[in-house]
């Protein structure tokens, strides 16, 4: 029972050491070409943009901010996650993580959260600019926002992980990508999006709460989910 | 393919059966009170609405035995039982939109009962559609049984939305708040969608395993002598 | 399988690709300090082959064993040990030679000397440049020496020659000679064999996924 014990306990401190470098590494490759980087962020201004052309009075699109925001973020976290495995693709380096061996679980929470770093960076970036255009004062907490852009952000990158690791390896992926993740997170990004908007609203109701609460709950299942599954999915050749 | 197969003897069973309890249906249960004969509408959506979730079930039960066992079978199972899903699905929505126009007087509401079935739909048809991108069998069959256990997440949100939130959609029924009658013919005809599921998803197995020993290699060719 | 002899046993080996058997009934062992070159036309199945060994493929039938133990059955713990020059390099494009070297070191947990690993390889002068802008040969030899980084009881390589100069190739022979001295199995693909004989003993010759005797 106690070597049990150390056994789980050493294979953790391994899982999250890898981890730790995977992500490392995702990030030194974001820092050495700031093109991606900028171009995810300006795909998802653009987007903004469009929305505040297409909605015609300010009062619609004050109540639009919340969901705006959200529909940026996750059309620039399509992109964003398909440019980080496309660089794993490139030259077969996933496959040479798992035959390195880095364990599956490892690489993915490396790259998941490799890939929420990007999106809550953005998000910060982004919301200000978006307030500003849909001019929006904020009547809850700055910190608040701060949680649901977090949240929100690692909510969509554990699933979008996933499933990129599927799709880059099937044909046509920049088609099969949203296919697959856009209805898979309509729940995550309506959380996201009305949490958002309360915070930016004046929240009567005080429901905003309960919102975060829900973000959580997502992040809860949907991160060790998609741990578990990246293993056969990077192996899927070898099943 | 002259041998007897079970499943059309379910098959023959079920049409009987749906025979008997839309006739049922449509004539000798009572009408409700104040939505008329509208109601009878609901004799195959609410069925539907069951069966659909049951199959998206069966495949996720079948996804994670195929991660587990690796047995190619189940990964047949899966696409199977996930295509008759997504035509029970369309179904359930269709009618269901048939049944809103008379009685909520639109075709579609954008409130969570709807939109958290119509995205159900929507992941399991993507599903459907990377089955049919990815060549490699092996391939196909771990990263569809991912992709079916990652989107069956929204299933039970699909079950507890009109609980969870206000709706309009009206929330599950038990047999205490409904007619005795019409819990008989409701059961009936439910279990007549349930029996069409089996037959049509032992069917799509088949197909789907003829398909799958034709992209296979036959079995390795005895030792050559150069 | 105690009886299974040390070193590299391929026993009965085989791999389907859709309808096709890719490579079928490989059998032959190399003993540990010996390198093995397989040779045969383009499509034989020597990849496949040494995929199948490296684990990135799993045998559709029979096993390839290293020292006595089934190697895709114990792969979690044999990965280790196991050293795949594949036709992927492996590279990061946007990270230069030195930080591709650093992150698969840390990846591993493997404490090697990354300097003298680009030294060996003859990259120094460009050891910080991105490796977007190296030629395929440099790439060669950037991604030979991350696979030395393990120091393996098996190397497996995949027509290491394909790119190289001169140097590049004496380079080869030379890491070859050095792994065997380590007592490890050496395995190479490779469309050069009078080339490769200058460190191989062994030759396996496999036409379209077959062996034949060589």
């Amino acid at each position: 029972m106690d070597g049990l014990f150390t056994l789980i306990v050493s294979y953790l401190r391994q899982l999250a050491r890898q981890s730790v470098h995977v992500y490392r590494k995702d990030m030194l490759v974001e820092w050495r070409s700031p093109s991606r980087f900028l171009g995810v962020l300006f795909f998802a201004f653009a987007l903004i943009f469009m929305v505040a052309f297409a909605s015609n009075t300010t009062d619609v699109m004050r109540r639009q901010a919340g969901g705006s925001i959200w529909i940026g973020l996750l059309l620039a976290s399509t992109r964003s996650l398909d440019q980080s495995f496309a660089a794993e693709m490139e030259h077969g380096a996933l496959e040479g993580q798992v035959l390195w061996p880095v364990a599956p679980p490892a690489i993915f929470f490396g790259k998941a959260f490799a890939n929420a770093s990007i999106l809550f960076v953005v998000g910060l970036v982004l919301t200000p600019f978006a307030l500003a255009l849909f001019d929006v004062t904020p009547r809850g907490s700055l910190l608040e926002l701060g949680a649901f852009l977090f949240f929100g952000s690692t909510a969509l990158a554990a699933p979008g992980t996933l499933l990129t690791a599927i799709t880059s390896q099937a044909r046509g992926s920049s088609v099969l990508l949203p296919l697959l993740m856009f209805p898979l997170v309509v729940p995550i990004l309506m959380a996201a999006a009305k949490g958002t908007s309360l915070v930016l609203l004046p929240d009567v109701m005080d429901q905003s709460t309960a919102w975060l609460v829900a973000l959580i709950v997502f992040n809860v299942i949907h991160w060790p989910l998609s741990a578990l599954l990246f293993g056969p999915v990077v192996e899927g050749g070898t099943h | 393919m002259k041998s007897f197969k079970w499943e059309n003897a379910v098959g023959v069973f079920a049409l009987l059966l749906f025979a008997v309890a839309q006739y049922m249906a449509l004539f000798t249960a009572p009408a409700e009170r104040h939505m008329s004969e509208v109601v009878r509408i609901l004799f195959v959506h609410v069925p539907a609405a069951w069966i659909a979730l049951v199959t998206f079930t069966l495949a996720f039960i079948g996804a994670t035995g195929f991660l587990i066992t690796g047995r190619r079978g189940l990964d047949w199972f899966v696409e199977a039982s996930t295509e008759v899903g997504v035509v029970m699905t369309t179904l359930l929505i269709t009618l269901g939109s048939l049944f809103a126009k008379p009685t909520w007087n639109v075709w579609w509401v954008w409130e969570p009962r709807l939109t958290s079935t119509a995205t159900m739909l929507l992941s399991f048809v993507g599903i459907l559609v990377l089955r049919s991108t990815v060549r490699d069998a092996d391939r196909r069959a771990v990263f569809s049984a991912a992709a079916t256990i990652l989107s069956f997440v929204n299933v039970p949100i699909v079950y507890f939305s009109v609980r969870w939130w206000v709706t309009v959609h009206q929330i599950q029924s038990s047999p205490a708040t409904v007619d005795p009658d019409m819990v008989f013919v409701l059961r009936a005809n439910a279990f007549a969608f349930l029996f069409i599921a089996i037959w049509m998803i032992a069917k799509r197995w088949r197909i789907a395993k003829m398909r799958g020993l034709a992209e296979t290699a036959p079995p390795l060719p005895p030792e050559v002598t150069a | 399988m105690a009886d299974s002899p040390p070193g590299l046993v391929i026993d009965d080996l085989a791999r389907r690709y859709g309808r096709r058997w890719a490579v079928a009934r490989i059998s032959f062992q190399v003993a540990p300090g010996v390198a093995c070159q397989v040779t045969g036309p383009n499509g034989s199945g020597k990849s496949t082959l040494l995929r199948c060994i490296a684990t990135a493929l799993r045998p559709h039938h029979g096993a390839a064993r290293l020292d006595g133990k089934d190697i895709w059955a114990w792969r979690r713990t044999m990965r280790r040990d196991i050293a795949f020059l594949s036709h992927d390099s492996r590279l990061y494009e946007d990270l230069s030679a030195k930080d591709n070297l650093q992150s698969w070191a840390r990846l591993g947990g493997y404490s090697a000397n990354v300097d003298a690993l680009i030294e060996r390889v003859g990259l120094d002068p460009k050891r910080d440049d991105p490796v977007r802008m190296f030629s395929a040969g440099m790439r060669r030899r950037l991604a030979l020496s991350i696979a030395l980084m393990k120091q393996p009881k098996l190397l497996l390589l995949d027509e290491p020659f394909a790119a190289l100069d001169p140097q590049g190739r004496a380079l080869v022979i030379d890491v070859i000679r050095e792994i065997c001295a380590t007592n490890a199995v050496v395995l190479m693909a490779t469309h050069h064999p009078e080339e490769a004989a200058a460190a191989c003993d062994q030759h396996v010759r496999l036409e379209s996924g077959r062996q034949v005797v060589a």
